[in-house]
């Protein structure tokens, strides 16, 4: 609840209009919080390297959790990690968005059944957004998650959501 | 027409509406939920501990500083290999002297015990014999 955020009880058409102004201003610049824990933050150093160019979607990397909006979890969240990763994501403002890259942050990924230290899927600590499959996940499906993260940011709404 | 200071006026102003501005706008826009998870320090990820502001012990001051000089140094260093087969003896010379004088000021520090981390207490002088200018009644009042 801000000035303007959750403070509409119906939309309009003054209304839907900031929203589409902001929402695209917010999905053209999805800063991207480093969360490199594994061999999916190759890809995602891959992704943002000169071949794929992340920076085209306006993705742009920051090293602290007040300047960013989504964080891309990429690599084997290990039972130590989460609890830095629920402190990392309680630190970013809102909105932030959150897309788990690769099968270990899905699910466990090959630690699924005998991981004694692996987190089974970090949507068990944060709220996921968008879930990037493979093992790793080559750079083009990494771009196509910050697609879809866009797709969703663009419905995002200033109206007060229904109880 | 404005005058020198005129343009520097507006120029504030400009600043002023610039950071007002961007202030009042994100205040405007942003979502507002606060809770402690959110509002604690940022060290990485860790539990943070104690205050944001460190209060850090005035003896790396003069270590920083001596730091400083001999990275500048090193940064020399860089462009004076880069052209040294080029310009021979002479460019060794000119990199002696240069060290020579900084390592006269390192000599000068160490010697001087600022790059101890325990300083010794500062020796007050002994007086063992009184002046002869004093009187005989001061004299008394002197511990042995």
């Amino acid at each position: 609840m801000g000035f303007l955020d959750q403070r509409f009880e119906n939309s309009n058409i003054v209304v839907t209009s900031l929203e589409n102004l902001l929402n695209w201003a917010r999905l053209s610049s999805l800063f991207q919080m480093q969360f490199g824990l594994a061999c999916c933050a190759i890809e995602m150093m891959a992704a943002s390297a000169s071949h794929f160019d992340i920076m085209r979607f306006g993705v742009i990397p920051r090293a602290t959790p007040r300047q960013t909006d989504v964080m891309i979890v990429a690599g084997t969240v290990t039972l130590k990690m989460a609890s830095r990763i629920k402190r990392l994501y309680d630190q970013m403002p809102e909105p932030r968005y959150v897309i788990s890259m690769g099968s270990c942050s899905n699910c466990g990924g090959p630690y699924w059944e005998h991981g004694y230290h692996v987190l089974k899927g970090v949507d068990r600590v944060i709220p996921v957004d968008v879930y990037v499959p493979g093992c790793p996940p080559r750079p083009e499906a990494l771009l196509e998650g910050i697609m879809k993260l866009q797709e969703k940011v663009r419905k995002e709404t200033l109206v007060k959501k229904k109880a | 027409m404005l005058t020198e200071f005129g343009s520097i006026l507006v120029f504030f102003l400009l600043g002023i509406v610039f950071v007002a501005g961007g202030l009042i706008g994100s205040w405007i826009l942003r979502p507002h939920r606060p809770y402690p998870e959110k509002l604690a320090p940022y060290e990485c990820g860790e539990e943070p501990v104690g205050n944001a502001w460190v209060r850090f012990n005035v003896r790396f001051y003069v270590i920083a500083l001596i730091f400083l000089i001999f990275e500048v140094e090193v940064v020399f260093l860089f462009p004076w290999a880069l052209v040294y087969k080029e310009m021979g003896m002479v460019a060794f010379l000119e990199m002696a002297v240069f060290l020579a004088i900084l390592i006269v000021g390192y000599v000068y520090v160490w010697a001087k015990g600022d790059l101890d981390w325990d300083k010794p207490r500062p020796e007050v002088p002994v007086v063992s014999q009184v002046a002869p200018t004093m009187t005989a009644s001061r004299t008394e009042h002197v511990p042995a």
